[in-house]
């Protein structure tokens, strides 16, 4: 196994009796954005932190760039941190606290000066630079954030949920700014969300953490359309999983299936699924129109509950070719159904 | 039961109240406001009078009239002009000291020790708030006394411990109002957001960068406010000088001295600690560290 840019080895974290990170290998590549997915306790921010130094690891070891950066401090790692709520200092003004990581590296006044109204330039923030921070948006303190991490050109960028507290629009303006801020530095930015939109959103390989390990690492499509375990499935986007005798039933061996909701077609229940196909049959109980898509809540008469998501392609009158209630036949293609392993 | 009745409402006195902003805000203050301008304000004010007044030579009465002799004294006597510069010193000594203490017991307790450690701490800071001020006084008094404990303890050595003096003045009197520094010292670095100090070190800073950089500024208005208590209360003390100063006067022992003998001299040498009081609060309002927030 070659070593990635960053790299770690065995990395145990206990906090008193919880096992936070257990037994953990992980490469991040070069000038990757690198997305750590899972839910709240999952381990994944303790990861970041272990990664930037503010917290040692228990055993095991991490390594940036090919150094050894297992025993060292924060300040003497290559790497910064774009913290959740920002962490700006609220009694400095905004240009001060961009210039902060310079000051501490000596770098000359006039210098850091300049370079600090060159990264608040960057974010487009420079009519604000004399202001503090409680007198800027929340959008606006998380360009700042930014500002502050990249002036100091780290190797490697830790983003802790920077996006978290921002609403849904200004969230994805900032999706975009960070993916092309990544694209244009060339830095490696390793980043952690709980959100699975904005990680397949951004990343090229996404690691999905679950109770102190990562269940899988993949891009994007990977991780959605073939993932390698139930908690995956779940985890990333609405999922059909079949399993022991529902399984034997519709394909004939007991193994664990998943199906995506937007593979599944609607058709009449006389209709008989092709050669390549696989179906169930069952009645419409909820049919959900959200916009662009209509969810429908098909079970079957064995009590099997199946979820199907249909574009809505049609104008809305003309969508309502089923409705609750009718008996249809949901049926999907035998390869877009994935076989998980156990 | 009956049903309630709209009209009229059911409580006349809290109805009565809710129409008369006035009449409830001078029953919210109306007490506090008296103890304030009627017993506080009013027997400062008493005191700046009685200031101007002076005492009979010959039969030692005090005669009610207008001089400033008292305040003229307080500038051109050399032994009340090197009292006053004195106690100015001890108290912002005591001030300092107070500050270099509690700023790294602060951070200790607010961001590292364990719920356990930080209340037994916390418990300690304010346990000599439980003992009487005398008290606390002759102890101190009965460590450094000529036969107390680090001459008893040093004697061995062939050195003897420090006897009554200034720095045991101010020794003591650290001891005494640390309490009112080392709390909103604590609870304002506990109100520092952890994260502020994990920005801090990864953008480069190394501990003692970050307490003067971050802790320091954005507890200024916590120092200051602990300060007024161990400045003021320093320098208005007079037992500790008595007790633990040895030949240590301070502008306390100019007052107790006069008190009965020329009530006009120690009234106008009662200003002296409060002009240095707003002096002080004004200097900090200056430096604007107080706005910034």
């Amino acid at each position: 196994m070659g070593a990635g840019f960053v790299s770690l080895r065995g990395v145990n974290k206990f906090f008193d009796d919880v096992h936070a990170v257990a037994n953990l290998d992980l490469d991040v590549h070069a000038g990757e954005f690198f997305s750590m997915l899972g839910p709240s306790g999952s381990g994944k921010t303790t990861v970041l932190r272990l990664i930037a130094g503010f917290e040692s690891a228990s055993t095991g070891s991490i390594s940036i760039e090919s150094q050894d950066v297992t025993e060292l401090a924060p300040f003497d790692r290559p790497v910064n941190t774009v913290f959740q709520d920002y962490a700006l200092f609220p009694h400095m003004s905004i240009q001060e606290n961009v210039e902060y990581g310079l000051r501490t590296r000596k770098v000359p006044r006039p210098e850091r000066a300049k370079q600090a109204l060159e990264a608040i330039d960057s974010v487009k923030l420079s009519h604000l630079a004399q202001r503090l921070p409680h007198q800027l948006s929340g959008g606006q303190r998380q360009r700042i954030a930014l500002a502050r991490a990249l002036v100091l050109r780290p190797k490697v960028l830790l983003l802790d949920e920077p996006l978290g507290a921002l609403d849904k629009q200004l969230r994805e303006e900032m999706q975009v700014e960070l993916k092309r801020i990544q694209r244009e530095a060339g830095i490696t930015f390793i980043f952690v969300t709980h959100d699975q939109e904005e990680a397949m959103r951004m990343s090229d390989r996404i690691a999905v953490f679950n109770a102190g390990a990562i269940e899988q690492i993949g891009t994007p499509q990977q991780v959605y359309e073939k993932p390698e375990s139930t908690f995956v499935a779940r985890f990333l986007g609405v999922s059909n999983v079949f399993s022991d005798q529902v399984a034997q039933e519709i394909f004939g061996s007991p193994a664990t299936v998943n199906i995506r909701p937007e593979r599944i077609k609607l058709v009449a229940p006389s209709t008989k699924p092709k050669a390549d196909e696989r179906g169930v049959v069952g009645t419409i109980i909820e049919s959900s129109y959200i916009g662009a898509n209509t969810i429908f809540l098909i079970q079957t008469e064995s009590g099997q509950r199946v979820i199907a998501t249909r574009l809505n392609e049609e104008l809305p009158d003309q969508v309502n070719r089923f409705v609750t209630g009718d008996r249809v036949g949901a049926v999907w293609k035998s390869d877009h159904s994935a076989v998980i392993p156990t | 039961m009956s049903a309630h009745t709209t009209q009229g409402g059911t409580k006349p006195i809290s109805s009565y109240l809710y129409k008369r902003a006035k009449v409830r805000l001078i029953g919210l203050i109306g007490l506090p406001m008296f103890w304030i301008v009627g017993v506080y304000i009013f027997s400062l004010f008493l005191l700046l009078i009685t200031a101007f007044w002076f005492v009979d030579p010959f039969t030692s009465k005090v005669i009610v009239g207008f001089t400033l002799e008292n305040f003229i004294s307080i500038f051109t006597v050399p032994a009340y002009i090197s009292t006053s510069i004195r106690t100015l010193l001890i108290a912002l000594a005591v001030t300092g000291v107070c500050v270099i203490f509690a700023v790294p017991l602060g951070i200790y307790m607010a961001k590292i020790a364990r719920p356990w450690v930080r209340n037994t701490l916390a418990v300690a800071i304010t346990l000599p708030l439980w003992a009487g001020y005398l008290v606390k006084i002759i102890a101190m008094r009965l460590v450094f006394t000529e036969e107390g404990f680090f001459n008893w303890a040093l004697a061995p050595l062939g050195i003897s411990g420090p006897t009554f003096s200034i720095p045991i003045v101010i020794l003591t009197l650290t001891y005494l109002w640390f309490p009112y520094m080392a709390l909103p010292v604590f609870t304002a670095i506990r109100q520092i957001p952890p994260n502020l100090f994990d920005a801090s070190s990864d953008m480069g800073a190394k501990g003692f960068t970050t307490i003067y950089r971050i802790v320091l500024p954005l507890i200024v208005p916590a120092i200051i406010a602990g300060s007024v208590f161990t400045f003021s209360l320093s320098l208005g003390d007079y037992l500790v000088a008595k007790f633990t100063g040895g030949s240590t006067q301070m502008i306390g022992s100019i007052i107790a001295s006069n008190i009965n003998l020329n009530p006009p001299v120690a009234a106008a040498f009662s200003m002296v600690p409060i002009a240095f009081v707003v002096i002080y609060l004004m200097v900090a309002r200056r430096t604007g560290s107080l706005e910034r927030m």
